[in-house]
């Protein structure tokens, strides 16, 4: 027929017209190989804890098979209102504060859609995960990247922030313990961004997903600081300090009137988060502190090994404060970020994710997961030290 | 109990220096601990966990139930002594319950085993009764699980 347009010219634009994450490049690259050795892993090594995948097979054995409530079961609600309260000092009504999502990826897409309108603009500190910038675009909204510096250890300032934000800005999203870089923020720290936040009137979405793995000071949340409950939508979920990747399992704690926008969005295009999940997210709540504390003792193992393997080999790292990445300055050696990957691929077929993969401010490092065993850090760690002598 | 102690019990070939890296410790302060734990008799030696089924020639491991009559003086001590002699016996425990102590032996076969029970241990005096019973299969040996492989079935890269 002719004049009919190509299936690639029906894609909606903005689709289209976003670039593949440079993970995913990356990620063909590597899997060309045999027996790498992969730092580029941003999933726990662990298998669930097996009482959260005995309470998920025991609900299975009860025929518990059907929808949930679009907002997620009740009693997961309340446990995880005692969870936050309990953390951060601040109480949200298991009634219709708290929504159970798929992931917290798809909580941050909700929050997005329910508030960005076209051409809003959304700040976000990089390098950042690779989905903050498409999911603002995919809502019509602009991101706008606030870069993060090494000198200050990747953590976000006000001056960072006064220089990117204008009157079309609505949304600041924060990320800590961030991935890549393993940063996090002190009280004071965030203290000053929420002052930020509240004199520009922005809403902020924070994704504290790592807030469990943090390995200098505990965790301070950006909900905890007066004034910032009513304009702050907190995410969070069990796939990192549960090692629960694979079940999908997130939620959101925000003021009633968000709440309810996002489960209009929720509710037409997921309906509920998956049964088994939730129940499984339950028992994780209600019994695994012990596994998580446990789990968290081994991640700092490793990092404290990893950081001290990169500082004999010379090579900078940012205080891996938090989550399980070391990321690692790596400019020295005069190799882009991405060639340095490559190059360490192809010498010692050891894999490590470009820090361009998470932003433009990102050359010059590589993220290096802890999140493997430590015989095969340890190997990783030797190759690296013998590949950076051949620079 | 130190997080040092909890290291070696996962892996106990692990060099000092490297221990030190992961505990964000000096060396020389891990090589002190260890030279304590030892001279405590806390650490009593560094063995290997072998997967026997994976050898040509196997050991048969047998788990022995003894049941005895404790010693005016001494107690169960004495017997037990007398018992963890053999070089036959590789662990040897006093139990709560139904009967008193439990004992791990080694052997080529389930003959030499047998033979083990009838002649050496039965007879001892103060031993009333043993109930043998032959282990078939290890699934998880301090702590490592003995069949399963290490599989890593993640993405080799993920964001």
């Amino acid at each position: 027929m002719s004049g009919s347009k190509s299936l690639h010219d029906r894609i909606a634009r903005t689709v289209r017209e976003i670039p593949r994450s440079g993970i995913r490049d990356f990620f063909d690259i590597v899997s060309t190989r045999k027996d790498v050795i992969s730092l580029g892993i941003g999933e726990p090594d662990f298998v669930t804890p097996w009482h959260i995948r005995d309470a998920a097979a025991r609900a299975l054995d009860r025929g518990q098979t059907s929808y949930t409530s679009n907002m997620g079961l009740l009693s997961l609600r309340r446990s995880i209102s005692r969870y936050v309260k309990q953390k951060s000092g601040v109480h949200y009504s298991p009634e219709d504060e708290v929504l159970i999502t798929v992931g917290v990826s798809e909580g941050l897409d909700l929050a997005v859609r329910a508030l960005v309108e076209p051409g809003d603009e959304v700040l976000y500190h990089e390098p950042s995960y690779v989905s903050y910038n498409p999911i603002v675009q995919f809502a019509y909204g602009v991101p706008v990247a606030v870069p993060t510096r090494k000198e200050n250890g990747f953590r976000l300032t006000r001056e960072e922030l006064e220089a990117a934000v204008t009157p079309k800005s609505k949304l600041l999203l924060l990320n800590y313990p961030n991935n890549p870089t393993g940063a996090a923020l002190s009280q004071q720290e965030v203290e000053d961004v929420a002052a930020f936040a509240i004199a520009h009137d922005l809403i902020v979405l924070t994704d504290e997903i790592y807030d469990e793995l943090t390995y200098e000071r505990d965790h301070f949340s950006i909900i905890s600081v007066p004034g910032m409950r009513e304009r702050t939508i907190y995410l969070h979920g069990f796939s990192k300090a549960w090692a629960m990747t694979g079940w999908r399992m997130g939620f959101t704690c925000a003021p009633p009137e968000l709440t309810e926008a996002m489960m209009k969005i929720h509710q037409y295009t997921m309906l509920c988060a998956p049964i088994l999940s939730q129940e499984a997210a339950r028992e994780a709540l209600e019994h695994c502190a012990e596994d998580v504390a446990h789990m968290k003792q081994e991640y700092m193992q490793r990092r404290n090994f990893m950081r001290a393997s990169f500082k004999q080999m010379g090579i900078d790292c940012v205080e891996p404060a938090g989550a399980f990445y070391a990321f690692v300055d790596v400019s020295r050696f005069g190799l882009s970020a991405h060639q340095f990957a490559l190059d360490l691929l192809e010498a010692e077929n050891v894999a490590v994710v470009p820090g361009t993969a998470f932003g433009s401010c990102g050359e010059g490092f590589i993220r290096c997961s802890y999140a493997t065993s430590m015989d095969r850090i340890t190997l990783a760690m030797e190759r690296m030290a013998r590949f950076v002598k051949t620079l | 109990m130190s997080e040092l102690l909890e290291l070696l019990r996962k892996k106990g070939r692990e060099t000092p220096e490297n221990l030190a890296k992961m505990l964000g410790v000096s060396e020389a302060d891990v090589v002190r601990e260890l030279e304590q734990l030892e001279a405590d008799g806390i650490i009593r030696a560094y063995q290997a966990v072998v997967n026997e089924e994976r050898l040509d020639h196997s050991l048969v491991t047998t788990v022995i139930e003894v049941k005895v009559t404790p010693e005016s003086e001494g107690g169960f001590d004495r017997i037990a002594q007398r018992i963890s002699q053999f070089p036959e016996v590789e662990s040897l425990f006093l139990m709560s319950g139904t009967f008193d102590l439990l004992v791990f032996i080694r052997g080529r076969t389930m003959h030499e085993a047998a033979r083990f029970v009838s002649e050496k241990l039965s007879t001892m005096a103060g031993v009333t009764s043993t109930a043998t019973h032959f282990m078939m299969k290890t699934y998880k040996l301090n702590g490592i699980e003995m069949q399963s492989g290490e599989d890593d079935e993640r993405l080799q890269i993920s964001p």
